[in-house]
């Protein structure tokens, strides 16, 4: 067995301990507040983790992923409010819609290299937010509720613990981090890899650089998407300043460039940290704590970028992964 | 038919004639070695037989088949691998990844590119060094890797691009013992170089370019002793009378 | 009722806005021009000019247009510091070029934003009182208001002067360096000094801007990231790396953002200018007047 196998083997093995401490984590904490923090890192640790599949393997940096949160949102509250349909079905059309969004951006924009495509991402971001912001059948900037129907798991509605959706984005976390392992030990993963490294090089080498980052592309829309309809069911609300603001892209990508991009456990632990330096820096400072979570995260990924690269993962003898 | 048609192939680029009316074939399992003075359009034909360039004018066949203007990832799905002359590495990877990502050129099967790839860089003398990090390899081990990574998508032409440049004799002799072994496994090598007297010994015949043209083509006994030749590299000083 | 008068003072507007987009373009595109890189905290930099004239206007009282040589001295030291401290180690990094390149500037935009929103708090500023304000000028039942009407002058003389610099020694230099920026060390320029002096020039050109646009616009921490947005677009139409393509696409960014908000409604102003970009990114990536 070679380095390569044992690694991976190693990871398989990290993965499954982490799941079974994160779904043993919340059974002795009875405070609601720590909670919503553990379900909120560990969900945008999945989101980032769908991010990274483009961002990071791919290499195509997208600063406007939120859109794709709320396309996933939108249509399954949509479907759920006017259809009756659960959520847990209702994910996945979000997911199918917000995949087949992030194919048509892609289309015009990956022929554009590293910041051209980086701001088309933006631009593209803000378009979404202004679209849904003056649809009225979508509820424009009023925003939709989720209406309670009783609990069930069906319908991913639970007002008596939050423990069930503790299990939800726990689940949703881990299969992106399942997707992310497994593509990353198959031809796919390799393709992006190569791709990011060396285009040139890659294409001598017969791979096909357009299908790939397409098929990153769907990939990562799709579980955004997923994504996107959990939180929707989370937080019982949705509109265009909650779901598809500027600051929920930053919220998406950051975690994996802290952490890691590229790299399987990058943006889990860029989560770990982000999110709740997030949250806590914002109930404790209050008011005038208003701006030290940005000063924080921003501080970060500039140290980051510039001081290591390879994220914090590397710190951890991750590998010379960059 | 031969193996590799290059027929009356021309290139410009901005104004400069880089490539005029180049034509010669190339035998199944012969090397080949494309040489010529610093400006000759070595690198414009052989960017132009890889594919990345498309010429002007004529065509490029393999096996019979235009491989000419069809892009890099068509003509490595043809058969035809390269190396760069200066190296390209996937830093981010260690070499056996890097020599992977060619091995799944003809294999979706991880376990299968896995085993291909180790076996090519055994033949290429760098099993040792398969989990090292790419960018951690010393420079002639990494030429080693550009040729590991192209052996790896089981090509039938292989294109090197100045492999021997700038190597100690000892380093260049390993080079030329492994164009042989390639050679061995019946794939046909064109080999861009300007070092002649590390590529002559080795080659089956050559192509001598010069201002764009083809000055001759021939063994490399009847090359090195051509007038014309010797007038292109070293000047009209040193061309003995025919 | 679309009538011609509105429509006039509508295209009036537009221009008027348009030459402020084109200014800020400018320094992006300048930027770029030079090495390749895209200031994601330039629209940061616009928000700090703002503030920055805000707090002088506040303390001094000084008019605005005297503030000019202050704040747009104080933004070309601030360019030329991000340069030395966060640019210049992005560009020495070997791997993931891109990424780290992309990431330092635009953490450094959130770190400024942040910091805008700790010091000053989130609610919107303006300067109010200073002498043109309030007044406007009547050209045949057009209401050109003053402060829009000199900002739009200053930015044209921003222009002048940026073609001016073209023609000095620095400007050749400047030139020089973005043609090719690996050889210029061979003729003696030093390039790293250029690269700073660029930065400088670039966060220069968007403090004029800064200070002229608080004389009749707001600031509030989120401003940046909204004139970024337009400055992105106005860039892409007019192609990267071209100042003058960056003049002509302001202008025109500020004509389809009045006409939209006239024919469609003012929310959705901005619906004219994405449908530019997209289109421009479909049909001609490299914009009027660039070069990709």
């Amino acid at each position: 067995m070679n380095a390569i196998q044992r690694r991976r083997r190693l990871e398989l093995i990290g993965g499954v301990v982490v799941l079974l401490a994160l779904a043993l984590l919340p059974l002795p904490i009875r405070d609601v507040y720590t909670q919503n923090l553990i379900i909120i890192t560990i969900l945008f640790a999945g989101l980032s983790q769908a991010w990274n599949i483009l961002g990071g393997y791919c290499g195509q940096i997208s600063l406007g992923h939120a859109l794709y949160l709320g396309v996933g949102a939108y249509v399954s509250t949509m479907l759920y409010v006017h259809g009756g349909v659960p959520p847990t079905v209702g994910m996945f059309a979000g997911g199918a819609v917000a995949g087949l969004g992030a194919l048509l951006v892609g289309w015009p924009c990956f022929r554009l290299s590293g910041h051209y495509y980086a701001i088309a991402t933006v631009v593209v971001g803000e378009i979404g937010y202004l679209l849904f912001l003056n649809w009225d059948w979508v509820g424009a900037a009023t925003g939709i509720y989720v209406p309670f129907r009783g609990e069930s798991l069906i319908a991913l509605q639970f007002r008596t613990s939050k423990l069930p959706f503790h299990y939800a984005a726990l689940i949703f976390a881990a299969v992106t981090w399942v997707i992310a392992f497994v593509i990353e030990g198959r031809a796919w993963g390799y393709a992006w890899r190569a791709v990011r490294d060396d285009v040139v090089a890659a294409r001598s080498l017969g791979v096909r650089v357009f299908p790939s980052k397409m098929a990153a592309a769907a990939i990562s829309g799709f579980l955004t998407g997923v994504g996107g309809a959990i939180y929707a069911q989370y937080v019982g609300y949705i509109d265009p300043d909650s779901i598809l603001a500027g600051s929920l892209s930053i919220l998406i990508a950051l975690p994996a460039v802290l952490g890691g991009v590229g790299t399987l456990w990058g943006p889990l632990v860029g989560a770990a940290v982000l999110i709740p330096v997030s949250e806590l820096t914002r109930s404790y400072l209050g008011g005038s704590g208003q701006g030290v979570d940005l000063m924080i995260y921003g501080g970060m990924i500039v140290l980051v970028a510039l001081a290591r690269p390879a994220g914090l993962v590397s710190l951890f003898g991750a590998g010379a992964r960059a | 038919m031969a193996f590799l048609e290059v027929d009356g192939v021309s290139k410009t680029f901005g104004g400069v004639a880089a490539n005029v009316d180049i034509s010669f074939t190339v035998e199944r399992g012969q090397i080949l070695g494309l040489i010529g003075p610093n400006g000759a359009g070595k690198t414009s034909l052989f960017n132009a037989i890889a594919g990345e360039v498309r010429p002007d004018r004529g065509q490029i066949r393999l096996e019979g088949k235009r491989i000419s203007g069809l892009g890099p990832v068509a003509c490595s799905r043809a058969g035809v691998a390269r190396t760069f002359q200066v190296v390209r590495s996937f830093d981010s990877m260690s070499v056996l990844e890097n020599v992977m990502v060619g091995a799944f050129a003809r294999t979706s099967s991880p376990a299968e590119a896995m085993g291909r790839a180790m076996s090519v860089l055994e033949f290429c003398g760098l099993a040792a060094r398969a989990d090292a990090a790419a960018h951690q390899l010393t420079p002639p081990e990494k030429r080693r890797l550009e040729i590991a990574r192209a052996l790896a998508t089981e090509p039938k032409l292989l294109l090197l691009d100045e492999m021997l440049t700038g190597l100690t004799p000892t380093e260049a002799a390993a080079g030329v013992a492994l164009v042989r072994a390639v050679r061995e496994r019946a794939i046909t090598v064109v080999m861009v170089e300007h070092v002649m007297e590390v590529v002559l010994p080795l080659v089956d015949r050559a192509v001598v370019l010069n201002l764009g043209r083809v000055l001759m083509t021939g063994s490399p006994a009847e090359v090195v002793r051509h007038p014309d030749v010797i007038r292109a590299y070293l000047g009209d000083r040193y061309a003995a009378p025919a | 009722m679309l009538t011609a008068d509105a429509l006039a003072q509508a295209l009036i507007s537009g221009l008027l806005m348009g030459l402020i987009y084109a200014l800020v373009a400018a320094g992006l595109s300048l930027i770029f021009g030079l090495m390749d890189i895209v200031n994601f905290a330039h629209g940061e930099l616009l928000m700090l000019a703002m503030y920055a004239a805000v707090v002088l206007f506040g303390a001094t009282h000084l008019d605005p247009l005297l503030q000019l040589p202050i704040v747009a001295g104080l933004l070309f030291l601030l360019g030329m510091g991000v340069y030395r401290g966060v640019i210049a180690r992005a560009l020495g990094v070997r791997f993931n070029r891109g990424m780290v390149q992309i990431f330092a500037t635009f953490g450094l935009a959130i770190f400024i934003r942040g910091a805008a929103q700790f010091v000053w708090g989130g609610d919107f500023r303006s300067v109010s009182g200073t002498w043109l304000a309030n007044r406007s000028v009547d050209l045949g039942g057009i209401f050109v208001p003053l402060p829009q009407l000199a900002a739009s002058l200053v930015c044209l003389l921003a222009f002048a002067g940026l073609l001016l610099i073209n023609r000095t020694e620095f400007g050749r230099a400047l030139e020089a360096t973005r043609e090719d920026r690996d050889a210029v060390a061979l003729i003696g320029i030093d390039r790293d000094r250029i690269f700073a002096l660029g930065w400088g020039l670039g966060a220069g050109t968007v403090g004029i801007a800064g200070v002229m646009l608080i004389t009749f616009y707001y600031v509030s921490p989120n401003v940046g990231a909204n004139f970024a947005i337009i400055a992105y677009v106005t860039v892409a139409l007019g192609g990267f790396g071209s100042v003058l393509g960056a003049l002509a696409a302001g202008i025109v960014i500020g004509e389809v953002e009045a006409l939209t908000a006239l024919f469609l409604e003012p929310s959705l102003k901005q619906v004219g200018m994405f449908a530019v970009y997209l289109l421009v990114l479909m049909v001609r990536p490299r914009g009027l007047f660039g070069t990709l």
